[in-house]
C-alpha cells in the first residue's frame, strides 16, 4: 500500500533506469519510498496506491519493475496517464478504484476484466472504472507487442 | 461544429468530427525518442517484429537524457541506438546537439495541426508550435515506429486564456507555475491544457515552449497554445498546415482567466510541482545550488534573463550556478550575443546541452540536505539524483538571483533598473 502522487522517480530513481536487464529494475522498486519493500514482495502481490499513481516521466522502467518484481496487479485510487498506457503496454494489469480503501493486511482479489476489487479480509468490494474496449484487448493480449504480432489493430473486436 | 484545437486536429486525423472522449486511431506526423526510452523501444519494435520504420523521414533519435555517457553501460545504449539510426537511415541527434523537444521545433520535426508522439513526458512542449504532441511509453513508440499510427482518446480541454502585461522580473515559467499550483498535479490527468488570450499572442515561441512543457505537471496528455502571433521557427518556412485553432464556441471541461499583470514571480517548494508559493514567502531559503537547464527553460531568452541579473557581478560563496543550453544552436546564439561570456564571468559552469542534472543521472547532484533552486519542471524527492536534498522550482531570473545572494531572491529589482536604464536610453537616441 502506498499513498498518493507515488510518481516514477520513486518508483524507480533516473538513475538505476540505465539498463535493459529487468530483474535489475526491480530490485530497486520503490527504493526511496520504503528501503525494505523490494525484499518483502512475494509473487502475485498487490501494490494498492492513492490518487495518481505513477505521475512524472514516461519511463516505461516504472511498470517494468513492478512486473519483474512480482506484482500481479496494481490497483489504485487514480493512475497518471502514461503510466497507465504503459502498464498495459507492458502486460501489467491496472484497475482504477476511484473509492478504494484498504490497509497493508488485505487481502485482495481482483477481477481485472469485470474492474472489481474485493478486500476478502474485510468483505468490501469496490468497483473500477473500465478501460476502453482497446486497452482491454491489449492486455488481453499480453501486452502490446503480443497485440500487434497477433495482427492487432486498434479496431475493436467483439 | 465548434471545437476545441485538440478536437480539431484529432477530427482532421479520423476523418469524421469526433469529440472529447472518442477514440480515434491518428496517423502520426513525427516521432521522436531519447536515450531514456529509445532503448526498450528498439527492443520492443523488435519484438513486435521488426523491419523498417514506418517513415524514416519523419522519425528521430535523440541522445539528450545522460550525455556525454557518464559510464560504460549508458555509452552501450548510445551506441545501439546509434547502430539502430545507421541500420535504419533515421535522423540521430548526437551528444551535445540538444534537448530533444527543443530540437524538434527548431529543426521542422513538428508543425501545426500535426501529431507527434515523443517517448519522453515533456512532448507536449511541441505543442506551442499548435502541435498535438504527446508523451508516451517505449512501446507506444515501438508501436508507432511500426505502424504509423497511434490509437488516442480525444481529451476533454481545459481553456487558459492570459491577459495583460508581464511585470519587470516576472516570466512565462511565473504563469505555468502559478497555473501548476492553482490547478495541482494531476488537475488536468488525461486533459489538453489550450493556452490563449492577448498576452500569448505576443509571446515568442521560447515562451510559448515554457508554457505548453509544465502542462505535463498537471497530468495532462497535450498542451496546446493558439498560433495566433506566432513565429514559426526558420525550418517550417514554406511549408503550409491545416487550421488548427480553437472554435470561439468549443466547450472546454473548465475556463481559466489570468491576468498576468497581477502576477509576480513564483516558487514550487519541496517535493511537489504543485507546492507554488510566491516568491516572497520562500525568499532568504539558502541555497547551495542553482541551475539553468532543461526542455523548460535554457533557451536564448532564459539565459539572456539570467545575464540581466548577473552582469558585472560575482555570484555568492558557497553557491554553484550550473547551466546547460537547450541546444546547440541556442548555445552558439548566446556566444554570440555575449550571454555566455556574461555568465561565465560572473561564475557560471558551464555543461552539454541535454537533460542534465534535471533527471539526476549525472553532471551535478545535489549533496545531502543541500537546497536546489532550479529551473526544471520537477522537484519529486530524488528527482536530481540525490533524495536527501531539496528542489525548489523557478525561473532563470529567480535562479540568477538566488545565485547571486545566496538565497532565494526575488528579482525583480533587477528588471526594474534595467526596464529604467533602457527606457532611459530609448529617451536620449
Amino acid at each position: 500500500m502506498v499513498g498518493d502522487n507515488v510518481d516514477t522517480d520513486r518508483i524507480i530513481p533516473g538513475k538505476y533506469t540505465k539498463t535493459l536487464d529487468t530483474s535489475e529494475l526491480a530490485s530497486h522498486l520503490l527504493e526511496d519510498y520504503d528501503p525494505t519493500l523490494a525484499g518483502r514482495l512475494e509473487p502475485g502481490d498487490i501494490l494498492a496506491a492513492g490518487e495518481n499513481f505513477g505521475c512524472g516521466s514516461s519511463r516505461e522502467q516504472a511498470p517494468i519493475a513492478i512486473k519483474a518484481a512480482g506484482i500481479s496487479c496494481v490497483v489504485a485510487r487514480s493512475f497518471a496517464r502514461i503510466f497507465f498506457r504503459n502498464a498495459i503496454n507492458v502486460g501489467l494489469p491496472v484497475v482504477e478504484v476511484p473509492d478504494l480503501d484498504v490497509t497493508d493486511a488485505s487481502q485482495l482479489r481482483v477481477d481485472v476484466r469485470a474492474g472489481k476489487v474485493v478486500d476478502v479480509t474485510t468483505g468490501r468490494e469496490f468497483t473500477g472504472t473500465r478501460m476502453p474496449p482497446v486497452m482491454s484487448q491489449i492486455l488481453a493480449a499480453g501486452g502490446l507487442q503480443a497485440y500487434l504480432r497477433a495482427g492487432g489493430d486498434y479496431t475493436v473486436k467483439e | 461544429m465548434q471545437l476545441t484545437a485538440s478536437e480539431k486536429i484529432l477530427s482532421a486525423k479520423a476523418g469524421e468530427v469526433v469529440r472529447a472522449g472518442d477514440i480515434v486511431v491518428a496517423e502520426v506526423d513525427g516521432a521522436m525518442g531519447t536515450d531514456a526510452t529509445a532503448p526498450f523501444a528498439i527492443k520492443a519494435f523488435e519484438g513486435m517484429g521488426g523491419g523498417a520504420v514506418w517513415n524514416r523521414e519523419r522519425f528521430a533519435l535523440v541522445l539528450d537524457h545522460a550525455t556525454p555517457a557518464p559510464n560504460e553501460r549508458v555509452s552501450g545504449l548510445h551506441s545501439l541506438m546509434r547502430e539502430f539510426a545507421l541500420d535504419q537511415g533515421v535522423k540521430l541527434y548526437e551528444v551535445g546537439d540538444g534537448i530533444c523537444h527543443q530540437l524538434m521545433v527548431e529543426n521542422g520535426h513538428a508543425g501545426p495541426g500535426e501529431v507527434f508522439v515523443g517517448a519522453d513526458s515533456h512532448t507536449p512542449t511541441i505543442g506551442a508550435l499548435g502541435t498535438f504532441a504527446v508523451g508516451v511509453g517505449s512501446t507506444d513508440l515501438a508501436a508507432v515506429m511500426r505502424t504509423g499510427r497511434i490509437w488516442l482518446k480525444v481529451p476533454r480541454s481545459i481553456r487558459v486564456d492570459l491577459q495583460g502585461e508581464f511585470r519587470p522580473g516576472t516570466f512565462p515559467k511565473d504563469v505555468i507555475l502559478h497555473l501548476v499550483g492553482a490547478l495541482g498535479i494531476a488537475g488536468a490527468t488525461y486533459e489538453a491544457v489550450e493556452f490563449g488570450g492577448s498576452a500569448v499572442r505576443s509571446l515568442s515561441l521560447a515562451g510559448r515552449m515554457v508554457l505548453a512543457n509544465m502542462v505535463a505537471e498537471m497530468g495532462a496528455k497535450a498542451g496546446l497554445v493558439d498560433t495566433e502571433g506566432l513565429e514559426l521557427p526558420a525550418a517550417l518556412t514554406g511549408r503550409s498546415f491545416a487550421e488548427h485553432n480553437a472554435d470561439p464556441g468549443a466547450s472546454y471541461r473548465r475556463r481559466l482567466d489570468l491576468n498576468i499583470s497581477d502576477l509576480g514571480p513564483q516558487v514550487a517548494a519541496p517535493d511537489l510541482p504543485d507546492n507554488v508559493q510566491d516568491v516572497r514567502q520562500v525568499a532568504g531559503t539558502k541555497v547551495q545550488m542553482a541551475f539553468i537547464g532543461s526542455c523548460t527553460n535554457s533557451r536564448l531568452e532564459d539565459l539572456q534573463a539570467a545575464a540581466t541579473v548577473l552582469r558585472g557581478h560575482k555570484i555568492a560563496k558557497g553557491v554553484r550556478l550550473i547551466v546547460t543550453t537547450a541546444s546547440r544552436q541556442v548555445f552558439n546564439d548566446a556566444l554570440a550575443d555575449g550571454t555566455i561570456q556574461t555568465l561565465s564571468e560572473a561564475g557560471a559552469s558551464f555543461i552539454t546541452s541535454g537533460c542534465g542534472p534535471c533527471v539526476g543521472t549525472h553532471q551535478g547532484v545535489p549533496g545531502d540536505d543541500e537546497n536546489v533552486i532550479s529551473t526544471t519542471n520537477r522537484n519529486f524527492r530524488g528527482r536530481m539524483g540525490n533524495p536527501r536534498s531539496h528542489i525548489y522550482l523557478s525561473s532563470p531570473a529567480v535562479v540568477a538571483a538566488s545565485a547571486l545572494t545566496g538565497e532565494i531572491t526575488d528579482p525583480a529589482p533587477f528588471f526594474q533598473q534595467s526596464a529604467t536604464a533602457s527606457s532611459a536610453v530609448r529617451a536620449n537616441s
